[in-house]
């Protein structure tokens, strides 16, 4: 991963410290007050069912929010705009509710310990150890990516020794969990939470200020979508409404900033994505699990949505402020999103001179020009970060005069990429004194470090039961399976340290993960989906469905491309060529997950109809849907039945679609 | 245990070393930077972070009260 702010470091006071170290020590505080309350493996792995809605809802909304996503949302914000808002409004809210209505009693009433636990039960024991296995893996890793993360942040913002925040970060999040177990992971995210709200707040606030309120902001963003090949933004002029308008520009995928149309958008991000990572990760379900009772089960994800449909104010709207911010002070150069650096020498430009010249057009000029600039790392020639935009119309200026060989070498040297990474923490800088700063920072760091106990606390929960109690040692005592949780969690979070420094040597490893993760999780889901509503589902079909979904997005990925971009076998040595070539990366994710979610409910509906059932009509009940007593709360007032508010919370949702389409 | 009270005592801490900022502070560590007319951030937030800290306290001792 590139260094998040690597264009200055910022200065902390002691004040600043001592608020981090606060927060700090209470959290090590909750994990020792919770000890006490750990006298069983269910205690230690599921929080023994005690908790209530409230508490459970805001853990299962900050287990998502790490600080990866905050920092990534800021990013998006200023990369796509109010576009950004899809990731919350279309994938995310449509999801919660549909688990909250319907997923969760299956999950909470067959009182399963795990997700994997619950494939267990409706299908066999190969559909629950393909799925705990592929989940142990990437919660490891997920963890490791989390710590890698905020060790390099605190190291290239602060100065601090990597290896240092590294292991003193991964110490204090052992020494909670290994005391609290997971009721003291859902405790601190619920600290997280608020500490997101009261740390961003102001910074939203301020910001905000500068730039005019909503309307000066709005006014801003329009400026930008006009100029947005000019500013680098995209290929193109999108328009005034480009970064304001989340509908008006769906319909095709040249003609908005995530070269995206609305059919991938609705069908990959808004139901298999969401669905699949709302619905069926283990994660984030584990969460919901936690609740002390049914209805508290079925209201955690519906408590959860509230926070969720108005966080884009907090983690999106201070991209947009930054992007705001930097095309219309740009004459100035007050406010600037860091670029990544690129050198052309005054030699290398005798070279570039012709070619500027002589290319047909601007993306040809800019092609010709990343590959003739070439800069030796680890030993190789490699290509710079450049804006192809940028150095298209450097090349377009130079071509028609406008400005001078001496402007455009200057121009070249600061057409580097944006650094979007570093949106969040830039913007902090600018604004908050300190003491705010401390607080903002705190906030980042609370929820790197919730990233990595959510990631663990899910864990050592599918290592314990789904892995060693079936596979290893099955009727051992319970005091056993506590001692073996308790070993998973130190040992979880070595290898997540190990983990942290393959990431470190492995500029891209992120991006690769992302998407493995994206190989599993859609094909598992619709075993899941199909379990849940399909009786005839059958436990061979659900492990083969879930098999070649994700075979199937592998070779999609590898066998597709993005404009401008290579693939894994596409290339002079397999002579393969690219079957379809998407307008975006995130087009090619969408419809990845739509194929591979397909082809996995389409192997199961067949291979089901073609085996023979192994489970019982009594053996479901409780597990599938129409072998399942409708749930009924007749005590519960109407705001705790999820129906309806799942229904009221659809239609804010939409409201809020309609008007900012 | 009621997360409330943790909840509370951090913010109220949070909330005063804000407020204790912005009151004696240097000029430049209470004021908003890079903003005209910038209001004094530290203080006014820190007020607020404040009031919610106690509100926290208060609920997680209605509830203690009520067993």
């Amino acid at each position: 991963m590139t260094p998040l702010l690597a264009a200055s470091q910022i200065e902390l006071h002691f004040l600043d410290y001592a608020i981090m170290g606060i927060y700090v020590l209470f959290v090590l505080g909750i994990g020792f007050a919770l000890k006490r309350h750990m006298k069983n493996s269910s205690d230690f792995l599921t929080s023994g069912r005690s908790i209530p809605a409230w508490v459970t809802g805001l853990a299962f909304i900050s287990a998502n929010l790490g600080a990866l996503e905050v920092i990534g949302m800021a990013a998006s914000g200023a990369k796509y705009g109010m576009l950004t808002t899809h990731f919350y409004w279309i994938g995310a809210i449509v999801g919660m509710v549909f688990l909250a209505i319907f997923m969760m009693p299956f999950y909470y009433g067959s009182k399963a310990r795990s997700a994997p636990e619950y494939l267990k039960m409706r299908f066999d024991e190969k559909t629950r150890g393909l799925n705990s296995l592929s989940f142990a893996v990437m919660t490891v890793l997920g963890s490791g990516i989390s710590m890698h993360a905020l060790a390099d942040l605190l190291s290239n913002l602060l100065g601090w020794n990597y290896d240092l925040c590294l292991v003193v970060g991964s110490v204090v999040v052992m020494l909670y969990i290994f005391k609290g177990g997971l009721t003291s992971a859902i405790y601190t995210e619920v600290v997280q939470f608020f500490l997101i709200v009261f740390g961003f707040a102001p910074v939203v606030y301020l910001g905000l200020k500068e730039v005019g309120g909503w309307e000066g902001l709005t006014a801003k963003l329009h400026f930008v979508g006009e100029h947005s090949q000019s500013l680098g933004l995209a290929d193109k002029d999108l328009g005034p409404n480009a970064w304001t308008s989340i509908w008006s520009n769906m319909g095709d995928a040249s003609a908005n900033s995530m070269g995206a149309n609305w059919i991938g958008l609705v069908f990959g991000l808004g139901f298999v994505l969401a669905f699949s990572y709302w619905c069926a990760n283990f994660l984030v379900v584990q969460r919901a699990m936690a609740a002390n009772s049914m209805r508290a089960a079925r209201n955690t994800p519906i408590i959860a949505t509230i926070p969720k449909m108005i966080f884009p104010l907090l983690v999106i709207v201070p991209g947009l402020i930054a992007v705001a911010l930097e095309s219309t002070n740009s004459g100035k150069g007050d406010y600037q999103i860091y670029r990544k650096e690129v050198v052309v020498s005054a030699e290398a430009w005798k070279q570039i001179e012709p070619v500027l010249k002589n290319a047909p057009d601007r993306k040809a000029a800019a092609a010709a020009v990343v590959k003739t600039v070439l800069v030796p790392k680890k030993g190789e020639l490699t290509e710079q970060p450049f804006n192809t935009v940028l150095v298209g119309n450097i090349a377009d200026d130079f071509k028609a005069g406008k400005i001078t060989g001496e402007a455009a070498l200057t121009a070249l040297n600061n057409a580097g990429v944006r650094d979007y990474n570093n949106v969040i923490t830039s913007l902090l800088y600018r604004y908050c004194p300190t003491g705010l700063l401390g607080l903002a920072l705190t906030a980042l760091l609370a929820s790197f470090m919730s990233g990595m106990a959510g990631n663990v606390t899910a864990f050592n929960t599918v290592w314990t039961y789904d892995i060693y109690q079936s596979y290893f040692a099955k009727n051992k005592s319970d005091g056993h399976y506590m001692l073996v949780g308790k070993a998973a969690t130190i040992v979880g979070i070595i290898l997540s340290i190990g983990f942290a420094y393959v990431a470190k040597r492995f500029d891209n490893i992120m991006d690769l993960l992302q998407l493995v993760f994206g190989f599993v999780n859609a094909p598992i889901f619709a075993a899941f989906l199909l379990g849940m509503f399909w009786k005839r589902a059958t436990g061979h079909a659900a492990f083969f469905g879930a098999f070649i979904g994700t075979i199937v997005s592998a070779l999609f990925y590898a066998l597709t491309t993005v404009q401008d971009g290579g693939a894994w076998l596409i290339n002079s040595t397999t002579g393969l060529s690219s079957l379809y070539v998407f307008p975006s990366a995130m087009t090619q994710n969408f419809w990845l997950a739509i194929s591979s979610f397909g082809t996995a409910a389409i192997v199961i509906l067949l291979f089901s109809l073609s085996t023979k059932r192994t489970k019982s009509d009594e053996e479901l009940r409780g597990l599938v849907y129409s072998l399942t007593p409708k749930q009924s709360d007749p005590d519960a007032p109407w705001y705790a039945k999820p129906l309806i508010s799942g229904i009221i919370i659809l239609l804010v949702c939409l409201a809020l679609n309609l008007y900012f389409a | 245990m009621d997360i409330r009270n943790p909840i509370g005592l951090l913010f109220t801490l949070l909330g005063l070393l804000l407020v204790g900022a912005g009151l004696f502070g240097g000029p430049d560590a209470v004021k908003a930077k890079n903003i005209q007319d910038a209001v004094n951030i530290n203080l006014w937030w820190g007020v607020v972070t404040l009031v919610f800290g106690i509100l926290m306290l208060g609920l997680a001792l209605r509830a203690r009260k009520k067993d």
